[in-house]
């Protein structure tokens, strides 16, 4: 988004329903069965893609380096996004503990989709425009 | 092997011969010029060299030069240097924004462009890790800086994502541009990056526009280049940051409460083109801007900690869709009081517009307010602008803004910058210069930031512009000689901002730079040879000219004649720069830099600053 300050942060939401790991044509996705999070099986893994596909919210990617789907993975439910943020005194990131919701698939979201919303959030009719 | 923090190619562009090719420049030129501001000039120097006072900076041979330096990207507060001869002040200057440009170029794999020739139409350089390509700008040409960013996004956007469909496009290219001011080659217009942030002194935009380059994109995939010692800056990175983050006045308030305290506290800020510095206009507070206009109170640049950014938008009303970010403190002087407007709606609108237009939000305002002057002054007359201009009047400064990006009227003469419309005004009037010069507030050619100097109580001083080889640039003032060799003109050459650097100890910067690059850099090195080498090679540019102008050594290294003017009004009434003054620190400062009492660089100092190959031309000045 060319606007200032529309910068989104995109990570998985951990969908209850998973539609990336039953998209996963050689099984190389699971979940965690403790904190939820997409494990990649990276040796099964063949980068075809079709994980980002089926993603509401395009979130995984196939990392530069070797080709392989890339998903967060909740460093093992303790994120080390969390620990730098509050360590750097931003405080924007935090952990939430909450129980499985239908609403969490919802906020998975393609990026520039969520940029639009809160273009119009901030900038009103100006905002609209950038959608057309 | 390439030194750490740099990606160890650069880019050369023959845009006559639409030829790019990769060039790497040795390690020792790197320790001696670092990057940006020192490696441009000193790439300006190997392409130009003593033909230098008849090269025209707005010839296709004029080299435009986009360079980041070694600590861009890794030190918190990236930004970009773009340099070249500027079209201004004949000299140079390392004009930095803070911009994903920066990383995106980094990443790609480049450290920067350097840009010849001229391109028979329109076109904009694409850098991606598969290299660079010029494209047809046509479809851009003549679009304003708002909508030249949206379009070529969306385009470049939509292309890259294509080109590895499954790993589409995480986020936005980096991009600069020109608006308008810059494509009509107004001289003092700036390059544009973002949606609002400019590359303001120097007139590089008019550069750009001259070699028909609308725009360079650039989008990496890769990482930022291998640093030297990477757990000693991973420390050192630590360090620095846990004492910006403790900056909290630029956290919560950017520089956005300043449009009303300086001109209140420091009586220091333009008033009606600088015919007063004080004021206390409360409509002009900085809550007033950040209750009602402010959108994000919180927003940075990449790998930035300082965080002093804030966006402005006006949702309603006649200007409605009007964004800018803050504005900042220069731009609600510059496009407010210095327009004798103290309302913060118009102040927005005003500075949303010269970005848009393209122009430098210092530069091109600070001629507009000159044009009112010499209007009050019953120089120039309603006949001249085709309507009558009034001092407070948003709508005025709105005309003559465009009139000067379109060049239209008497803004064709002001598209010139405020120093050559000067002298052109009193060719055309039948006036002596000197009596159109006394109201024009520049240095150099380089028209002055908000920052005055009579009251003294600003960080501004006597000799701060001019003893300053980038004229009225506020960013790099001149101080005495030795300790601001450590300041701007290191930030500017190793390619970071200011806001992140002063408040932290200039050691802790200084092991920083050591841990990234691996040179044996330090405080004292960088004061007393690095730093002095730079300053000198931008002197001696700037005392070699330019074929429509020289500058008389000393004579003009002084500050404007209003700015010895006595203060009118406020607590600091009657009060001006002592010129006595400024005469004994001139010289001081010349002598600390081993320049001459003309200010010319002594053949001695030459040699020691290894500038050899300079003094075949300082020995005609001399």
């Amino acid at each position: 988004m060319p606007f200032p300050g529309v910068e989104v942060p995109h990570l998985c939401s951990q969908c209850m329903d998973y539609p990336c790991v039953s998209a996963c044509p050689v099984d190389a996705l699971s979940v965690d069965p403790d904190y939820g999070a997409v494990i990649v099986d990276r040796e099964k893994c063949t980068g075809c893609g079709d994980c980002i596909t089926a993603c509401p919210g395009t979130v995984p990617f196939l990392h530069p380096g070797d080709n392989k789907a890339t998903i967060c993975d909740l460093c093992g439910g303790e994120p080390k996004c969390v620990e730098v943020c509050t360590e750097a005194g931003y405080n924007a990131l935090t952990i939430v503990n909450e129980e499985p919701n239908i609403h969490r698939k919802l906020y998975s979201r393609n990026p520039i989709d969520t940029a639009r919303d809160l273009a119009v959030n901030m900038f009103g009719e100006k905002g609209e425009e950038v959608i057309e | 092997m390439t030194p750490g923090g740099y990606a160890g190619k650069y880019l050369d562009v023959d845009l006559t011969k639409e030829k790019i090719k990769e060039v790497e420049y040795s390690d020792k030129v790197l320790e001696q010029y670092f990057g940006g501001r020192g490696l441009a000039a000193k790439v300006l120097w190997d392409k130009v060299g003593d033909k230098y006072p008849e090269l025209d900076p707005l010839d296709p041979k004029s080299p435009l030069i986009v360079f980041t330096g070694p600590m861009t990207g890794i030190y918190p507060g990236s930004r970009i240097c773009v340099s070249g001869k500027s079209p201004v002040s004949m000299g140079t200057v390392g004009s930095t924004a803070a911009t994903e440009f920066a990383n995106e170029i980094k990443e790609a794999g480049y450290d920067g462009v350097t840009f010849t020739g001229k391109a028979d139409k329109p076109v904009y350089l694409l850098i991606t890790d598969d290299g660079a390509e010029l494209r047809d700008a046509g479809h851009l040409w003549g679009l304003n800086g708002e909508k030249t960013l949206i379009k070529l996004n969306k385009e470049v956007t939509a292309e890259l994502s294509k080109r590895k469909p499954n790993v589409g496009l995480w986020k936005d290219p980096g991009m600069i541009y020109i608006g308008p001011a810059g494509e009509n080659m107004v001289r003092n217009a700036a390059v544009i990056t973002k949606l609002c942030h400019a590359f303001g002194y120097g007139g590089y935009g008019s550069l750009m526009g001259s070699k028909n380059l609308k725009a360079v994109v650039a989008k990496g995939r890769g990482s930022l280049p291998k640093v030297d010692a990477p757990e000693s800056a991973k420390l050192l990175w630590r360090k620095t940051h846990q004492i910006l983050i403790g900056r909290s006045q630029f956290r919560r308030e950017g520089t956005g409460y300043a449009g009303y305290s300086v001109g209140a506290e420091t009586s220091s800020e333009p008033i009606r083109n600088w015919q007063e510095e004080w004021h206390d206009e409360k409509s002009y507070a900085g809550p007033l801007f950040e209750h009602r206009y402010w959108v994000k109170k919180k927003w940075a640049d990449f790998n930035c900690t300082t965080n002093c950014m804030k966006i402005s938008c006006i949702k309603t009303g006649k200007w409605k869709g009007d964004i800018t970010d803050m504005p900042d403190y220069e731009l609600q002087a510059y496009c407010g009081t210095n327009f004798g407007i103290y309302d913060p709606e118009a102040n927005i609108h005003l500075a949303t517009l010269a970005d848009k237009l393209g122009h430098s939000g210092i530069n091109g305002p600070n001629t507009a307010g000159y044009a009112v002057e010499l209007h009050q002054r019953g120089i120039l007359e309603d006949s001249d602008f085709g309507f009558k201009p009034k001092w407070g009047d948003p709508e005025t400064f709105d005309r003559i803004l465009h009139m000067m990006a379109y060049r239209e009227k008497i803004g064709d003469v002001l598209a010139e910058g405020t120093y050559r419309a000067a002298l052109k005004i009193a060719e055309m009037k039948g006036l002596k210069p000197e009596e159109t010069l006394k109201y024009a507030v520049h240095v150099k050619g380089i028209e002055i930031g908000a920052h005055g100097t009579r009251s003294d109580a600003d960080y501004t001083h006597d000799i701060s512009y001019a003893a300053s080889v980038q004229g009225g640039d506020h960013t790099s003032v001149a101080v005495d000689g030795y300790s601001d060799m450590s300041g701007a003109v290191f930030t500017d050459s190793a390619v970071f901002c200011n806001f992140t650097y002063y408040g932290v100890p200039q050691s802790l910067v200084f092991d920083f730079a050591k841990a990234i690059t691996g040179f044996p850099i330090t405080l004292e090195s960088w004061r007393t040879v690095t730093g002095p080498r730079i300053v000198t090679l931008q002197k001696a540019f700037l005392m070699m000219g330019g074929p429509d102008l020289e500058w008389e050594p000393v004579k003009d290294d002084d500050n404007p004649p209003r700015f010895y003017e006595p203060l009118p009004s406020g607590p600091y009434k009657g009060k001006t720069t002592d010129k006595k003054l400024v005469d004994t620190k001139l010289q001081t400062y010349f002598e600390t830099l081993g320049w001459d009492e003309r200010g010319i660089p002594s053949k001695e100092t030459l040699k020691k600053l290894d500038l050899g190959f300079l003094e075949k031309s300082m020995s005609r000045l001399r």
